[in-house]
């Protein structure tokens, strides 16, 4: 690790006044458990490391006129285990359990998550078909960001440098809508998934009302299968309707070979499981 | 590059006792503990925080060390491996562990006893699967996991 100076403020406005004064020289650690690696590796080298450790806010868990709300500083442990997120939102209590170890998820948090950004990791993919959205506050301002403009690319968001993620918005999760999160990893359960996918669905009659499709660790970010949820709508809720056309998620991916499996295999998988995924939701005997 | 490095004082309580050390700010906490405080019970292996061998509890929480900083842990309270057992009596885990072969070359063993007992105090009935999801953030490359497990289920008992 290089030699930095260690801040440890005990406000937002404090932490985003030292992140101004440094500008671009100071860099926010939540958790630790993404940038503690980039440190190690001298991949990332500030010359300020501003620790959020103390900040008081920013910790709280709430629903407010249908909406999550999430603080940046709550600990994707907390997520898990919170009554009031599985009961708002279940798909994301699950992909946040997925996490992988409870002893990283005692320490990493959820805004540092989403500014770490890796493609791989468990919530994306469920954020997105839910909808959620991202508030990031600066010295001098607060913006809200979609989750669908957040992800830029590995290990890239349209944060800027100044500003802290301070909370996360998740619309409630219809209850009329079947969910998964399929994480499919041959290694083991703590690893990154080799393709995941989260869905939501339902079915009127034996027709296809609406579902959503979230696809994770297959490319540069976390993607939505749109053309897969739009081709679907009105559609019979079957095998084969299902099976024909999840074939088409083999175009949006663009997975890399590694550890977890070849770009070949990942993206036939990202087809089956795309596939496995809809039938759960839907509620479709294969 | 700078040659004299950005120090801090870090005050820490570890297992109930009072410590003072002045580090570098990019000092790990686990070589806080081993080196600076000279506790070298807990054990570094994988350095990512994968494999749990150095896990330790942190304001009551478990969490690795090789991956948070010492400046981070000013004023915080800190458990490791010493200060499980109560004086020469062993802690029941301890005990479990060593009726159950619960350990061959020990390396991943204080990380073991810490996630197990952080597992009791929050979960002091967990069925298998409870106990197999808990601890699958501690790696041993000897004991094939099952003597583990038997450990933690006999553990239980005894503390029930």
């Amino acid at each position: 690790m290089n030699d930095f100076a260690f801040h440890a403020p005990e406000s937002l406005k404090e932490a985003a006044d030292l992140l101004a004064q440094y500008d671009g020289d100071g860099k926010l650690i939540a958790g630790g458990t993404s940038l503690m690696l980039l440190l190690k590796q001298s991949l990332v080298q500030p010359d300020h490391l501003i620790s959020l450790h103390r900040v008081p806010e920013a910790r709280g868990i709430e629903v407010k006129d249908g909406v999550l709300h999430i603080g940046g500083l709550v600990t994707q442990r907390e997520v898990e285990q919170s009554a009031v997120v599985r009961e708002a939102t279940p798909l994301l209590a699950n992909a946040y359990s997925r996490v992988a170890t409870v002893r990283i998820r005692n320490a990493a948090t959820v805004g540092g998550g989403l500014a770490q950004a890796d493609p791989a990791m468990d919530p994306p993919s469920s954020l997105l078909v839910l909808g959620a959205s991202v508030v990031v506050t600066s010295a001098s301002a607060e913006r809200t960001i979609s989750i669908a403009d957040w992800y830029a690319d590995y290990y890239e968001t349209t944060i800027n440098e100044d500003e802290i993620v301070t909370e996360l918005l998740v619309p409630v999760q219809p209850t009329d809508m079947g969910w998964t999160y399929i994480k499919y990893l041959p290694r083991t359960e703590d690893d990154y998934a080799t393709v995941s996918v989260a869905a939501l669905g339902k079915a009127d009659g034996g027709k296809i009302s609406e579902v959503r499709v979230g696809l994770g660790a297959v490319g540069a970010t976390a993607l939505r299968a749109s053309d897969l949820e739009a081709a679907l709508v009105g559609a019979d809720a079957n095998h084969d309707v299902l099976k024909h056309a999840s074939q088409g998620v083999a175009d949006i991916v663009d997975p890399t070979s590694d550890p977890r499996g070849s770009a070949d295999y990942k993206r036939d998988m990202a087809v089956v499981f795309a596939r496995r995924a809809l039938e759960q939701v839907l509620g479709v005997v294969a | 590059m700078t040659s004299t490095p950005i120090r801090q004082t870090v005050q820490v309580t570890v297992n109930g006792k009072p410590y003072s050390a002045e580090v570098p700010t990019y000092r790990t906490l686990v070589d806080f503990i081993r080196y600076d405080l000279g506790l070298t019970g807990t054990k570094e292996t994988c350095s990512v925080g994968v494999c749990g061998a150095c896990t330790l509890m942190l304001d009551g929480q478990m969490i690795s060390s090789c991956i948070t900083l010492a400046v981070r842990v000013d004023g915080a309270d800190i458990e490791t491996i010493e200060g499980v057992a109560n004086g020469d009596e062993l802690h029941p885990i301890q005990q479990a562990f060593i009726d159950n072969g619960g350990f061959q070359c020990g390396a991943c063993t204080p990380g073991q006893i810490m996630a197990s007992k952080a597992l009791l105090e929050e979960n002091p009935h967990p069925t298998e699967d409870e106990i197999k999801a808990w601890m699958m953030g501690n790696l041993c490359r000897c004991t094939g996991y099952y003597q583990i497990i038997d450990s933690i289920k006999a553990a239980a008992e005894k503390m029930a």
